[in-house]
């Protein structure tokens, strides 16, 4: 079973993120965590109000050390990048990769390496080739890999390329793609 | 008698599996021909930082890393910067810097003297932004900096006072918004693509070999600036350096992390007060 859900977005994401958050139940039976470029600069808040006023699910800006716990949603602050050790995650300044930090393939590579087959990787909407490396490691681990439709992202440059390196991966649109975390993931017993 | 393994070898997850004992083989090495013990680091962005170095050399694998460092200690220094830099800017993010002028140094400017220690400085950008905002507030000729890293090489770097030229229009920008009172270009000379800081500014700057993980305290300090350092280490050692910071901390000093860490978890949170919460600045009580 599915416990760690990876989500990588760029240019358009926020929306994106939004819709698949707004219908996902509160007790996902997994940790999902969120590689989102934006401006270093951006508001320190007002990312991670704008996605948990959307969803039901509890949504955290990473801090370091963070233990995953099922039902919670991580956001990867600014200016970082944001890594999974086994049981948490871990943040480093190091420099950006293909110009962005937090980077998407960092966040998707430690992903697949630190949790193998029970890690699913979703890249979404961006005008970059961030996440399509990623993407391919947590699928040869064994990991489930998903790509927004193409066609319906706002730009289709960061699934495309997602797609051209994992080609089995499941092609969704962005209403589709919750159901099918919550069948990967399954929901938790005790649901808060 | 045929092998037999878990994974296959060839197989993704054998390959996995057999980089992570190469991994630890690494570390083993490293500890026991060098000294340095990075084996409590957090590991993803451990092996990443390995990964740039095995590249770098162009040694293949992790173990081919291991051969040439083991035979050759000019690998060791190379894989040393790589593990202990820790890319940072002057004045990242300003409002902490704004935080210290308001909330600590008004505190600093009541002691005769104080001694401050910046644990793993790197190349040395925070102690020249520290030293700005001392200097501005009028209390740097009555402050000792221990500036400290694990890398000599580093504080070397970090000693000369010469940095990229090309960061200076981001270092300017982030003063301004640090609460800056000059023009940032006074505290440094330009030459050609470099630029060299003020001598005057780290008169008072003391650099000195320090290990996180190994080493013991040295002094006594009214306030410990250690931000992004801890991040590259496990839970385990994290607690073992705030005890470190907790004892080498006077009564009412300061501790600053940065922003994204905080003293949750290290058992030592209740003899702290928050001083700022989203400054993650925090001050000894107990």
């Amino acid at each position: 079973m599915t416990d760690l859900v990876v989500i990588g977005a760029s240019w358009g994401g926020l929306d994106a993120l939004r819709a698949i958050l707004a219908t996902m139940p509160a007790g996902l039976d997994a940790a999902v965590v969120v590689a989102q470029h934006r401006s270093p600069e951006s508001h320190r808040t007002a990312f991670r109000d704008l996605l948990g006023a959307s969803t039901r699910m509890q949504v955290r800006e990473a801090a370091d050390k963070d233990a995953l716990r099922t039902g919670t949603v991580y956001v990867a602050p600014p200016d970082y990048h944001l890594l999974v050790d086994p049981d948490s995650v871990s943040l480093s300044t190091d420099e950006a990769v293909h110009f962005a930090r937090p980077s998407i393939d960092v966040l998707f590579e430690s992903a697949a390496e630190s949790h193998r087959e029970r890690c699913a990787g979703v890249v979404l909407t961006g005008a970059n080739a961030d996440g399509a490396h990623g993407l391919q490691r947590i699928a040869e681990l064994g990991g489930g890999a998903i790509v927004q439709d193409p066609e319906e992202a706002v730009r289709d440059e960061m699934p495309r390329a997602a797609l051209k390196a994992v080609p089995e991966a499941r092609v969704l649109p962005v209403a589709a793609i919750a159901s099918l975390l919550v069948e990967l993931c399954g929901l938790a017993k005790v649901s808060a | 008698m045929a092998v037999q393994v878990e994974h296959q070898p060839s197989s993704p997850e054998g390959r996995l599996e057999t980089e992570q004992l190469e991994l630890e083989l690494l570390l083993e090495g490293v500890y026991r021909q060098y000294g340095f013990d990075f084996r409590e680091y957090a590991p993803a962005s451990l092996k990443r930082r390995v990964w740039r170095r095995v590249d770098a050399e162009k040694a293949g694998t992790i173990t081919g890393l291991l051969e040439r460092l083991l035979h050759d200690p000019d690998v060791m220094e190379r894989l040393l910067l790589d593990l202990s830099i820790n890319v940072t800017s002057m004045f990242r993010d300003p409002t902490f810097y704004a935080a210290l002028r308001t909330q600590v140094v008004p505190v600093l400017r009541t002691y005769p003297f104080t001694r401050i220690w910046v644990a793993g400085c790197s190349t040395g950008e925070e102690v020249y932004s520290l030293a700005i905002v001392l200097h501005e507030e009028g209390v740097d000729d009555r402050t000792r900096i221990y500036a400290t890293d694990i890398n000599e090489a580093v504080l070397e770097r970090a000693r000369a006072g010469v940095f990229p030229l090309d960061k200076m229009k981001e270092y300017t920008e982030n003063y301004i918004r640090a609460g800056g009172r000059r023009s940032f270009s006074e505290y440094y000379l330009a030459k050609y693509e470099r630029v060299l800081f003020d001598r005057s500014l780290t008169e008072n700057v003391v650099w000195a070999p320090h290990n996180l993980v190994q080493d013991r305290g040295f002094n006594t300090f009214n306030l410990i600036m250690c931000r992004n350092v801890m991040i590259y280490f496990d839970r385990t050692l994290q607690t073992r350096v705030h005890e470190l910071f907790y004892d080498s901390l006077e009564r009412l000093g300061f501790l600053a992390l940065g922003h994204k860490e905080s003293i949750r978890f290290t058992g030592l949170e209740d003899r702290y007060e928050e001083v700022d919460a989203q400054e993650k600045l925090y001050r000894k009580v107990g």
